[in-house]
């Protein structure tokens, strides 16, 4: 076989796979799978209106497991990517608070975006503190922290920043519409948070691919007691890989509140942290296919709204393919390791 | 405060605990044989779900146990074949199979949401259940706290004074050593890790069949997986140790509630997510213990060295390693 061909003939073999499982499960619990599959197709890209909804999901989704993907190359696992996220809202929320009324909205919305990334990335920063210095597993700092910061949002939502009147589940008091990241008439998604997500892409193309930085970290993870005979300090770099990851979770969250829900919202990171980490698992961990696989993902999301309403599902199906795609690839990938073992 | 209160307050920990020290000493049973399986907080769920469905289709209890044990030994079964015989990271593979089986059993336990079930009923053994104090706290629980309370001495006798035993702890520290010696690590493996995710099972179904009786979306044990596994760490592998840190979480649970009664004015949230912080704290404080630095210093403190000594612990060594006998 042609090694070209490879990486095709995987990709249609773990499509097979996800598809032969889900359907079999929508035949367990008695449901057409070609009306399902219609209905996460047309629910996805049926219309403009919603396809400007997947890319709203798309957005955040890609920036999350670009900065998962910086935290994988220095060997980190982090987990922690869902409370940075938060932690990102936080901040922005915070700055654009105090831009109410302001007669300069562009610069607050600038201010807001600065405030999301540092909160999220000092969030990240303190796991990966605890990690080196502590010696706890950012495994389970990464999660602790994520508990404590839908603790401390609840609390803002609730305390601190709650509605004029009640405070409820529905998060805080809107933001005007100065304050909102601009749009174009009819696009539900701001077609600067694209032009963010496309940056980023592009910019840690060159990051972590083709610059000496990318080199390093890479070194790092791969062997991290080797490096220090070439006078790299592994600590330094995880730390600044891990902060990195946590400033670009934070941007997404930033982008959340000032692009797609205006105010804060106690599920304001709808989960994204995790899903980011499938998302680069089925990269194989490598760069290029992630806007793809974030594309298909955010599409099987937002596909999978109208399943309760059309077909009494739950719409946790979208989280069961994702998860059978991850486990397929998985499958398919030690079973390749498996064949070169043994020829 | 008279006794009833306090009684009360600690069956209510003990009850807490219960599924807790289930779930995490499987996974001590599995790490210790070299697995690590990150699937806990969705396999936990999904045996939820499927223990009260099997629960309240059969009205039988062990039907419902069995059907749950089953579902965690299946997912851990996933864990085990991709990561011991098929060589991918078995910290991936957990990670995905926990997001699958949450989202999996909220599919399928969609029809079976905010019924009503059967729930277990505390037992109450003849004699000892009289005895004041005592008796309530620990003779008049459901089934399951006497399950999850006996199978610490029996986790521990297993790892230290069998042979059997031995060879699991031989399999999680020097694989390579142990297969010279005639035992084949991945089988052993692949069987501890069966059975811990077994112990997993019966641990989540214990939250749908009796601390948290029904199901429904959110269950309310989100989480709680995680904090099993940290357990583990936490306990230092040991089985006496990880029942002594379930003890301790089932503590800063249920007296985060009691205490939220007695100061109304801090918001619930800050109870609630208290004892995560606190888990991350304690697993600090547990790494710290093992630097140079400390031992000295603890070295001019005997008292205080030996009670901290017991605190420590190390993983296996060939923990998350897949083994390949070529």
């Amino acid at each position: 076989m042609k090694p070209v061909l490879r990486p095709a003939i995987d990709g249609l073999l773990i499509l097979v796979l996800v598809f032969l499982f889900t359907s079999a499960l929508l035949l367990l619990v008695d449901t057409s799978p070609v009306e399902a599959y219609g209905h996460l197709l047309r629910g996805s890209f049926g219309s403009w209106s919603k396809f400007s909804r997947v890319l709203n999901v798309w957005v955040p989704l890609t920036l999350c497991s670009m900065g998962l993907l910086y935290a994988f190359r220095a060997g980190l696992w982090n987990i922690g990517v869902e409370g940075q996220m938060v932690l990102g809202a936080i901040g922005a929320t915070a700055v654009l608070n105090g831009g109410l009324g302001s007669d300069t909205p562009l610069l607050w919305l600038g201010l807001a975006l600065l405030a999301g990334m540092l909160l999220g990335a000092l969030w990240a920063l303190l796991a990966g503190w605890l990690k080196v210095w502590g010696g706890v597993h950012e495994i389970f700092t990464g999660l602790g922290l994520n508990f404590v910061a839908v603790g401390l949002v609840l609390w803002l939502i609730f305390g601190p920043w709650k509605r004029p009147g009640i405070a409820s589940m529905s998060g805080t008091q809107p933001f005007p519409r100065e304050l909102w990241f601009p749009t174009l008439e009819g696009w539900r998604v701001s077609p600067f948070a694209i032009g963010l997500a496309l940056l980023v892409v592009l910019l840690s193309l060159w990051l972590l691919q083709r610059s000496r930085f990318g080199l390093e970290l890479k070194a790092v993870g791969q062997n991290p007691r080797a490096v220090p005979l070439y006078g790299l300090s592994p600590v330094r770099y995880m730390l600044i890989a891990i902060t990195l990851s946590g400033a670009l979770a934070g941007l997404a969250g930033t982008l959340q509140v000032s692009g797609v829900y205006h105010r804060l919202i106690p599920a304001i990171s709808s989960g994204y942290g995790y899903l980011g980490l499938l998302v680069v698992m089925l990269a194989n961990f490598r760069l290029l296919p992630i806007p793809f696989i974030a594309l298909f993902f955010a599409a099987l999301n937002v596909g999978s709204i109208q399943l309760p309403m059309m077909m009494q599902l739950d719409s946790s199906l979208s989280g069961v393919i994702q998860g059978a795609c991850v486990l397929s690839a998985l499958l398919v990938f030690g079973l390749r390791r498996l064949q070169r073992r043994s020829p | 405060m008279n006794d009833l209160p306090l009684g009360m307050l600690l069956a209510g920990i003990l009850a807490t605990a219960a599924p807790l020290i289930i779930a995490a000493l499987g996974e001590t049973i599995t790490e210790r044989a070299g697995v690590i399986n990150l699937s806990l907080d969705g396999s936990m769920l999904l045996a939820a779900m499927v223990g009260f469905m099997v629960g309240y289709e059969t009205q039988s209890f062990l039907l419902a146990f069995a059907a749950a044990a089953a579902v965690g030994a299946l997912v851990a079964g996933v864990v085990a074949v991709f990561g011991i015989y098929l060589g991918q990271l078995q910290v991936a593979v957990g990670f995905a199979l926990t997001l699958m089986c949450r989202d999996l059993a909220y599919f399928l336990g969609n029809p079976y949401s905010r019924l009503q079930g059967p729930q277990l009923v505390p037992l109450k053994i003849p004699l000892l259940g009289d005895i004041p104090l005592v008796g309530p706290v620990l003779f008049q629980q459901p089934l399951v706290v006497y399950f999850g309370l006996l199978l610490v001495p029996a986790v521990w006798w297993y790892l230290y004074r069998t042979g059997r035993g031995l060879e699991l702890r031989a399999v999680g520290e020097n694989p390579e050593a142990a297969y010279t010696r005639g035992i084949d690590p991945r089988r052993q493996q692949l069987l501890y890790t069966l059975i811990g995710g077994a112990l997993v099972g019966i641990a989540g179904a214990a939250y749908s069949l009796d601390i948290k009786p029904g199901w429904g979306r959110p269950q309310g044990i989100e989480g709680l997986g995680w904090i099993a596994l940290a357990i583990v760490i936490f306990g230092g592998w040991h089985p006496v140790k990880v029942a002594l840190g379930a003890l301790l979480f089932a503590f800063l649970q249920v007296f985060g509630i009691t205490l939220q009664s007695v100061w109304p004015s801090i918001p619930a949230q800050v109870f609630q997510v208290a004892p995560f912080p606190l888990m991350i704290f304690a697993l600090v404080l547990v790494n710290l213990l093992q630097r140079d630095g400390v031992q000295r210093w603890l070295e001019r403190r005997p008292g205080l060295a030996l009670l901290l000594a017991r605190l420590r612990g190390a993983p296996p060594r060939a923990l998350g390693r897949s083994f390949h006998p070529d």
